[in-house]
Protein backbone atom coordinates (compact mmCIF):
# COMPACT_ATOMS: atom_id res chain seq x y z
CA UNK A 1 0.00 0.00 0.00
CA UNK A 2 3.32 2.22 0.19
CA UNK A 3 4.11 2.18 -3.60
CA UNK A 4 2.76 6.04 -3.41
CA UNK A 5 5.94 7.25 -1.83
CA UNK A 6 8.44 3.99 -2.49
CA UNK A 7 7.39 5.48 -6.14
CA UNK A 8 8.22 8.90 -5.28
CA UNK A 9 11.82 7.90 -3.74
CA UNK A 10 11.96 5.82 -7.59
CA UNK A 11 11.84 8.78 -9.65
CA UNK A 12 14.27 11.14 -6.98
CA UNK A 13 16.88 8.42 -7.29
CA UNK A 14 16.11 8.18 -11.25
CA UNK A 15 16.55 11.95 -12.01
CA UNK A 16 19.35 12.68 -10.38
CA UNK A 17 21.64 9.34 -12.13
CA UNK A 18 20.10 10.65 -14.90
CA UNK A 19 21.13 14.61 -14.91
CA UNK A 20 24.59 13.17 -13.22
CA UNK A 21 24.95 11.25 -16.90
CA UNK A 22 23.60 14.25 -18.05
CA UNK A 23 20.82 12.71 -19.84
CA UNK A 24 17.77 14.40 -21.76
CA UNK A 25 15.55 11.87 -21.29
CA UNK A 26 15.29 8.39 -19.07
CA UNK A 27 13.76 5.64 -21.46
CA UNK A 28 13.91 2.56 -19.54
CA UNK A 29 13.98 2.06 -15.52
CA UNK A 30 15.40 -1.34 -14.37
CA UNK A 31 14.15 -2.11 -11.03
CA UNK A 32 15.27 -5.29 -8.82
CA UNK A 33 12.24 -6.52 -6.20
CA UNK A 34 12.52 -9.25 -4.07
CA UNK A 35 8.69 -11.08 -3.47
CA UNK A 36 9.74 -10.26 0.70
CA UNK A 37 9.30 -6.62 0.37
CA UNK A 38 5.71 -6.32 -0.20
CA UNK A 39 5.66 -4.20 -3.38
CA UNK A 40 2.98 -4.77 -6.33
CA UNK A 41 4.54 -4.18 -9.44
CA UNK A 42 0.87 -2.84 -11.63
CA UNK A 43 0.80 -0.54 -8.10
CA UNK A 44 4.32 1.26 -9.20
CA UNK A 45 3.57 1.57 -12.14
CA UNK A 46 0.15 2.99 -11.95
CA UNK A 47 1.57 6.13 -9.72
CA UNK A 48 4.69 6.35 -11.84
CA UNK A 49 3.12 7.34 -14.72
CA UNK A 50 0.90 10.31 -12.93
CA UNK A 51 4.23 11.05 -11.14
CA UNK A 52 6.40 11.09 -13.49
CA UNK A 53 4.35 13.66 -15.44
CA UNK A 54 6.99 16.79 -15.50
CA UNK A 55 9.91 15.29 -15.35
CA UNK A 56 12.84 14.08 -17.15
CA UNK A 57 11.16 10.21 -16.58
CA UNK A 58 8.07 10.72 -18.85
CA UNK A 59 6.89 7.87 -20.40
CA UNK A 60 9.66 5.85 -19.42
CA UNK A 61 9.36 2.42 -19.59
CA UNK A 62 9.32 0.37 -15.67
CA UNK A 63 11.31 -2.98 -16.62
CA UNK A 64 10.60 -5.21 -13.10
CA UNK A 65 13.10 -8.26 -11.76
CA UNK A 66 11.21 -10.40 -9.16
CA UNK A 67 13.23 -12.19 -7.07
CA UNK A 68 11.55 -14.89 -5.07
CA UNK A 69 12.39 -15.75 -1.86
CA UNK A 70 15.15 -18.42 -1.21
CA UNK A 71 15.71 -20.01 2.13
CA UNK A 72 18.27 -21.65 3.76
CA UNK A 73 17.42 -24.81 6.17
CA UNK A 74 19.74 -23.82 9.39
CA UNK A 75 20.17 -27.14 10.33
CA UNK A 76 20.84 -29.38 7.17
CA UNK A 77 21.56 -26.18 5.04
CA UNK A 78 19.30 -27.52 2.25
CA UNK A 79 18.12 -24.48 -0.10
CA UNK A 80 14.31 -23.94 -1.45
CA UNK A 81 12.28 -21.82 -2.58
CA UNK A 82 8.79 -21.74 -0.18
CA UNK A 83 5.33 -21.20 -1.61
CA UNK A 84 3.90 -20.02 1.36
CA UNK A 85 4.69 -18.67 4.85
CA UNK A 86 5.09 -22.29 6.54
CA UNK A 87 9.34 -21.84 6.28
CA UNK A 88 9.95 -25.90 7.77
CA UNK A 89 12.41 -27.10 5.96
CA UNK A 90 11.10 -29.93 3.35
CA UNK A 91 13.96 -31.95 4.00
CA UNK A 92 14.79 -32.39 7.17
CA UNK A 93 11.60 -30.92 9.01
CA UNK A 94 13.79 -28.33 11.20
CA UNK A 95 12.05 -24.83 11.84
CA UNK A 96 14.18 -21.50 11.80
CA UNK A 97 15.45 -20.77 7.88
CA UNK A 98 17.60 -17.99 6.57
CA UNK A 99 16.57 -15.55 4.31
CA UNK A 100 19.38 -16.07 1.31
CA UNK A 101 17.43 -13.93 -1.18
CA UNK A 102 14.11 -11.61 -1.59
CA UNK A 103 14.86 -8.49 0.42
CA UNK A 104 16.17 -6.94 -2.37
CA UNK A 105 14.33 -3.52 -3.28
CA UNK A 106 16.58 -0.97 -5.75
CA UNK A 107 17.05 0.57 -8.59
CA UNK A 108 19.33 -1.26 -10.65
CA UNK A 109 20.06 0.58 -13.79
CA UNK A 110 18.30 2.86 -16.13
CA UNK A 111 18.70 3.44 -19.91
CA UNK A 112 18.85 7.36 -20.89
CA UNK A 113 19.67 9.39 -24.22
CA UNK B 1 19.99 10.05 -30.47
CA UNK B 2 21.37 6.90 -28.86
CA UNK B 3 20.54 4.72 -25.93
CA UNK B 4 22.79 4.55 -23.15
CA UNK B 5 22.70 2.38 -20.32
CA UNK B 6 23.39 3.93 -16.73
CA UNK B 7 24.07 1.63 -14.05
CA UNK B 8 22.30 2.78 -10.52
CA UNK B 9 22.11 0.34 -8.19
CA UNK B 10 20.57 2.68 -5.37
CA UNK B 11 18.44 1.18 -2.32
CA UNK B 12 15.15 2.50 -2.79
CA UNK B 13 15.02 2.86 0.86
CA UNK B 14 18.40 4.66 1.41
CA UNK B 15 16.44 8.17 1.95
CA UNK B 16 14.82 6.99 4.62
CA UNK B 17 17.51 4.67 6.42
CA UNK B 18 19.70 7.82 6.31
CA UNK B 19 16.91 9.67 8.26
CA UNK B 20 16.74 6.56 10.55
CA UNK B 21 20.46 6.82 11.25
CA UNK B 22 20.25 10.21 12.61
CA UNK B 23 17.24 8.77 14.84
CA UNK B 24 19.74 6.04 15.83
CA UNK B 25 22.21 8.43 16.86
CA UNK B 26 19.96 11.02 18.50
CA UNK B 27 18.56 8.12 20.48
CA UNK B 28 22.15 6.93 21.71
CA UNK B 29 23.30 10.77 22.39
CA UNK B 30 20.13 10.67 25.01
CA UNK B 31 20.86 7.36 25.74
CA UNK B 32 17.11 6.08 25.05
CA UNK B 33 15.71 3.30 23.60
CA UNK B 34 13.14 3.57 20.61
CA UNK B 35 10.95 0.49 20.45
CA UNK B 36 8.89 -0.01 17.42
CA UNK B 37 5.92 -2.03 17.85
CA UNK B 38 3.90 -3.21 14.96
CA UNK B 39 0.35 -4.98 14.81
CA UNK B 40 -2.64 -5.05 13.18
CA UNK B 41 -5.69 -2.88 13.74
CA UNK B 42 -7.44 -4.52 17.05
CA UNK B 43 -4.58 -6.46 18.16
CA UNK B 44 -4.59 -4.49 21.40
CA UNK B 45 -1.24 -2.58 20.87
CA UNK B 46 -2.43 0.53 23.27
CA UNK B 47 -3.67 -1.53 25.95
CA UNK B 48 -0.33 -3.63 25.75
CA UNK B 49 1.59 -0.33 25.31
CA UNK B 50 0.53 1.13 28.40
CA UNK B 51 0.15 -1.67 30.47
CA UNK B 52 3.62 -2.05 29.52
CA UNK B 53 4.20 1.68 30.42
CA UNK B 54 2.81 1.30 33.66
CA UNK B 55 4.81 -2.05 35.15
CA UNK B 56 7.77 -0.39 34.31
CA UNK B 57 6.99 3.33 35.16
CA UNK B 58 8.77 3.03 38.63
CA UNK B 59 12.07 2.42 37.40
CA UNK B 60 11.87 3.58 33.66
CA UNK B 61 10.56 7.08 32.47
CA UNK B 62 8.98 6.03 29.93
CA UNK B 63 6.94 8.62 26.68
CA UNK B 64 4.92 7.45 23.45
CA UNK B 65 4.55 8.04 19.89
CA UNK B 66 1.28 6.92 18.48
CA UNK B 67 0.71 6.57 14.70
CA UNK B 68 -2.07 6.57 13.39
CA UNK B 69 -4.11 7.39 9.51
CA UNK B 70 -6.06 9.82 11.62
CA UNK B 71 -7.46 10.91 15.11
CA UNK B 72 -5.50 11.58 18.55
CA UNK B 73 -7.78 9.21 20.40
CA UNK B 74 -4.58 7.17 21.17
CA UNK B 75 -2.36 9.97 22.44
CA UNK B 76 -5.09 11.52 24.24
CA UNK B 77 -5.28 7.86 25.94
CA UNK B 78 -2.17 7.58 26.73
CA UNK B 79 -1.26 11.63 28.22
CA UNK B 80 -4.47 11.09 30.28
CA UNK B 81 -2.86 7.97 32.01
CA UNK B 82 0.59 10.21 32.87
CA UNK B 83 2.64 9.38 30.12
CA UNK B 84 4.06 12.06 27.70
CA UNK B 85 3.00 11.51 23.92
CA UNK B 86 3.01 13.10 20.51
CA UNK B 87 0.69 11.79 17.98
CA UNK B 88 1.69 11.34 14.06
CA UNK B 89 -1.34 11.34 12.34
CA UNK B 90 0.01 9.89 8.60
CA UNK B 91 -2.69 10.89 6.42
CA UNK B 92 -3.62 8.12 5.19
CA UNK B 93 0.05 6.92 4.58
CA UNK B 94 0.03 2.91 5.75
CA UNK B 95 2.67 3.11 7.66
CA UNK B 96 5.61 5.55 9.96
CA UNK B 97 8.48 6.53 8.28
CA UNK B 98 11.31 7.67 10.06
CA UNK B 99 11.24 11.46 9.31
CA UNK B 100 7.55 11.23 10.83
CA UNK B 101 9.24 9.76 14.09
CA UNK B 102 12.32 12.32 13.78
CA UNK B 103 9.98 14.64 13.72
CA UNK B 104 8.07 13.57 16.26
CA UNK B 105 11.30 13.47 18.52
CA UNK B 106 11.85 17.25 18.32
CA UNK B 107 8.28 16.99 20.49
CA UNK B 108 9.35 15.23 23.36
CA UNK B 109 12.21 15.95 26.05
CA UNK B 110 14.73 13.15 25.09
CA UNK B 111 16.88 14.05 28.54
CA UNK B 112 14.09 13.34 30.94
CA UNK B 113 13.22 9.99 28.95
CA UNK B 114 14.73 6.24 28.74
CA UNK B 115 11.52 4.70 26.89
CA UNK B 116 10.02 5.04 23.95
CA UNK B 117 7.38 3.54 23.36
CA UNK B 118 6.48 3.74 19.23
CA UNK B 119 2.77 2.81 18.07
CA UNK B 120 3.18 1.75 14.84
CA UNK B 121 0.15 2.54 11.80
CA UNK B 122 -2.40 -1.14 12.37
CA UNK B 123 -1.14 -3.06 9.41
CA UNK B 124 1.01 -5.90 9.10
CA UNK B 125 2.48 -5.42 5.83
CA UNK B 126 3.96 -1.97 5.23
CA UNK B 127 5.91 -0.72 8.13
CA UNK B 128 8.23 -3.74 7.77
CA UNK B 129 10.14 -1.75 5.58
CA UNK B 130 10.45 1.36 7.17
CA UNK B 131 13.60 1.75 9.55
CA UNK B 132 12.76 4.07 12.14
CA UNK B 133 15.66 3.68 13.97
CA UNK B 134 14.55 1.77 16.07
CA UNK B 135 16.73 0.09 19.24
CA UNK B 136 14.25 -2.59 19.08
CA UNK B 137 11.40 -4.18 16.59
CA UNK B 138 8.17 -5.63 18.30
CA UNK B 139 5.51 -8.30 16.12
CA UNK B 140 1.92 -8.44 18.78
CA UNK B 141 0.04 -10.58 17.33
CA UNK B 142 -3.64 -11.59 19.21
CA UNK B 143 -5.40 -14.37 19.29
CA UNK B 144 -8.37 -13.51 17.70
CA UNK B 145 -6.63 -12.84 14.83
CA UNK B 146 -5.66 -16.69 14.30
CA UNK B 147 -2.46 -19.01 14.47
CA UNK B 148 -2.13 -18.56 11.19
CA UNK B 149 -0.68 -15.21 10.61
CA UNK B 150 3.29 -16.09 9.98
CA UNK B 151 2.05 -18.10 6.86
CA UNK B 152 0.02 -14.87 5.86
CA UNK B 153 2.77 -12.56 6.73
CA UNK B 154 6.17 -13.72 7.16
CA UNK B 155 7.83 -10.73 6.52
CA UNK B 156 7.05 -9.16 9.99
CA UNK B 157 7.47 -12.00 11.78
CA UNK B 158 10.94 -12.26 10.09
CA UNK B 159 12.58 -8.93 10.68
CA UNK B 160 11.50 -8.34 14.74
CA UNK B 161 13.38 -9.08 17.71
CA UNK B 162 10.46 -10.94 19.44
CA UNK B 163 6.91 -11.39 18.56
CA UNK B 164 4.28 -11.00 21.13
CA UNK B 165 1.19 -12.56 21.48
CA UNK B 166 -1.75 -11.17 23.25
CA UNK B 167 -5.23 -11.22 24.35
CA UNK B 168 -4.32 -14.80 25.85
CA UNK B 169 -7.52 -14.79 27.86
CA UNK B 170 -9.14 -15.49 25.06
CA UNK B 171 -7.53 -19.29 24.82
CA UNK B 172 -10.34 -21.14 26.23
CA UNK B 173 -12.87 -19.73 23.67
CA UNK B 174 -11.24 -19.45 20.33
CA UNK B 175 -9.67 -22.28 18.29
CA UNK B 176 -6.36 -20.76 18.40
CA UNK B 177 -3.34 -23.66 18.09
CA UNK B 178 -0.56 -21.85 20.20
CA UNK B 179 1.60 -24.63 19.43
CA UNK B 180 1.34 -24.04 15.73
CA UNK B 181 1.75 -20.33 15.80
CA UNK B 182 4.75 -20.62 18.13
CA UNK B 183 6.68 -23.65 16.14
CA UNK B 184 5.96 -21.27 12.72
CA UNK B 185 6.94 -17.68 13.67
CA UNK B 186 10.26 -19.93 15.14
CA UNK B 187 10.75 -21.38 11.59
CA UNK B 188 10.78 -17.74 10.33
CA UNK B 189 13.24 -16.27 13.27
CA UNK B 190 14.51 -18.79 15.47
CA UNK B 191 16.04 -16.08 17.37
CA UNK B 192 13.09 -13.86 18.26
CA UNK B 193 11.45 -14.76 22.09
CA UNK B 194 7.65 -15.59 21.60
CA UNK B 195 6.06 -14.06 24.64
CA UNK B 196 2.36 -14.78 25.28
CA UNK B 197 0.36 -12.18 27.64
CA UNK B 198 -2.67 -10.68 28.13
CA UNK B 199 -2.43 -7.19 28.53
CA UNK B 200 -5.95 -6.83 30.24
CA UNK B 201 -5.46 -9.42 33.29
CA UNK B 202 -1.69 -9.23 33.12
CA UNK B 203 -0.49 -12.92 32.66
CA UNK B 204 2.60 -12.96 30.86
CA UNK B 205 3.35 -9.43 31.51
CA UNK B 206 6.26 -9.86 34.32
CA UNK B 207 7.84 -12.18 31.73
CA UNK B 208 7.57 -9.44 28.66
CA UNK B 209 8.52 -6.04 30.89
CA UNK B 210 11.81 -8.27 32.47
CA UNK B 211 12.81 -9.39 28.75
CA UNK B 212 12.22 -5.58 27.69
CA UNK B 213 14.21 -3.96 30.51
CA UNK B 214 16.87 -6.30 30.21
CA UNK B 215 17.18 -4.82 26.50
CA UNK B 216 17.63 -1.67 27.77
CA UNK B 217 20.83 0.64 27.62
CA UNK B 218 22.10 0.31 31.28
Amino acid sequence: MHELSVTESILDIVCRHATDAGAQRVKRIHLVIGDLASIVDDSVQFYFDFLSEDTCARGAELVFERIPTRLACRTCGHGWLPDTGDWTCPRCGAVGAQVVAGKEFYVDSIEVE
Amino acid sequence: MSTRHVPVVERIFRANEGVAAEVRALCRQHQVALVNIMASPGAGKTTFLLATAHRLADRVRIGVIEGDVASSVDSDRVRAEGFPAVQINTGGGCHLDARQVRGALDELDLDALDLILVENVGNLVCPVGFDLGETLRIALSSVPEGWDKPIKYPAIFERVDAVVLNKIDLLPYLPFDEPQFRRLVAGLNPHAPILSVSSTDGSGMDEWTTWLGDQLPK
